[in-house]
This record gives structure tokens, C-alpha cells and sequence, in this order.
């Protein structure tokens, strides 16, 4: 019953090709890394969907769970864990992000 | 009870062998905080790799939220030599 919540999470991560569970919500996020990830995915126009764990602590704890990964933002692309904030930027930075993203929309 | 930059540092180099591990108080809080770390136990892993490495060393302080946010800037020995620093 605990684990229903795995399942939940593995479904968005599956159905979305980005998922973000962030603190808030896109427009109005609640904490700085939160913010900068979004910012980062908006800037390559990609659609993505996001979930606000601070609406539901038993998404927070259960995303913590899911990836094996301790802080949020978690991004997922095309259902693979690929980072937090930081790493998101470095590869953003590094230009490896465009080439994932392109990848999962098949371009 | 609040973390300090030497626990944090003591509790890296304890499990993970570095040649350099620098500490900054982001927030001026004591639980927002960046690390730098130049360590060859970097050498060929991926980025999610290295940052497990040091949410696993400071998994404690992390759960029990001494350490609330952490940013990690992560370099093997031959990266930070190419930053010229």
C-alpha cells in the first residue's frame, strides 16, 4: 500500500518525456533550484510536465524513494532519472542537455 | 545541533579520497550549502554518479536535514588543473 505511491510516480515519469517535480509550480516556483530548473528547461521550448511535491508530502518522500536521490528538483527525461538542479545546469552548460532532449522528442 | 564546514569536510574525505574540498555557507544560514571538490574517484563517472558519491557520504546530515540544500561543484584532479586554478 506504501508502495502505491511508487507506482504512481513511475507512470508520470513513463508517460511524460519531462517530468519535474519541483517545489511550486512552473510559474510560481518555491525555491531557488526549483526556479533555475525550470528556467533551464523553458529555454529549449520542449513541453514538460511538473508535479509540486510541497502539495503532497507523500510525493516528496516517495520521489526521494523512487530515484534513491535525497533533494528536489528531480528531473526525469523519457524515464530516465537525470539529475537535480546542478546537474541540469552542468549539462546545459556542457551542451549535452539539447542533444537528451532532442533524443526523447525523436528529433 | 548545526553543521560546520569542518564536519562536513571531515565527514568527505573520510570516505572519499580528495585532493581539495572547499566549503561555502550559501545563505549565511549553516544549512545551505556549496561544496567544491577535486577528487580522482570522479574519474569516469557520469555526473549522477559523482553526485551520489557525496549524497552518500553525507547521507546523515542530509536526512536529518542539517544540510537542507547542497550544491556541488565536482571536478577530477585533470578537470580542475584545465579550470587554471
Amino acid at each position: 500500500m506504501a508502495d502505491e505511491i511508487l507506482t504512481q510516480i513511475e507512470e508520470k515519469v513513463k508517460k511524460n518525456k519531462v517530468m519535474l517535480y519541483m517545489k511550486g509550480t512552473p510559474d510560481f516556483p518555491q525555491c531557488g533550484f526549483s526556479a533555475h530548473t525550470v528556467e533551464i528547461l523553458k529555454s529549449y521550448g520542449v513541453p514538460f510536465a511538473s508535479e509540486d511535491v510541497l502539495a503532497d508530502p507523500t510525493v516528496r518522500e516517495g520521489i526521494k524513494r523512487y530515484s534513491n536521490w535525497p533533494t528536489i528538483p528531480q528531473i526525469y527525461i523519457d524515464g530516465k532519472f537525470v539529475g537535480g538542479c546542478d546537474i541540469l545546469h552542468e549539462l546545459h552548460e556542457r551542451g549535452e542537455l539539447e542533444p537528451i532532449l532532442n533524443a526523447a522528442f525523436g528529433k | 545541533m548545526m553543521i560546520t564546514p569542518e564536519e562536513i569536510k571531515e565527514t568527505l574525505a573520510k570516505v572519499l579520497p580528495a585532493s581539495l574540498i572547499e566549503t561555502q555557507d550559501l545563505t549565511g544560514g549553516g544549512d545551505h550549502w556549496q561544496v567544491i571538490i577535486v577528487s580522482p574517484a570522479f574519474e569516469g563517472r557520469g555526473l549522477l554518479e559523482q553526485q551520489r558519491m557525496v549524497n552518500d557520504a553525507l547521507k546523515e546530515a542530509m536526512n536529518s536535514e542539517r544540510i537542507h540544500a547542497l550544491t556541488m561543484k565536482l571536478y577530477t584532479p585533470a578537470q580542475w588543473e584545465k579550470l587554471g586554478s
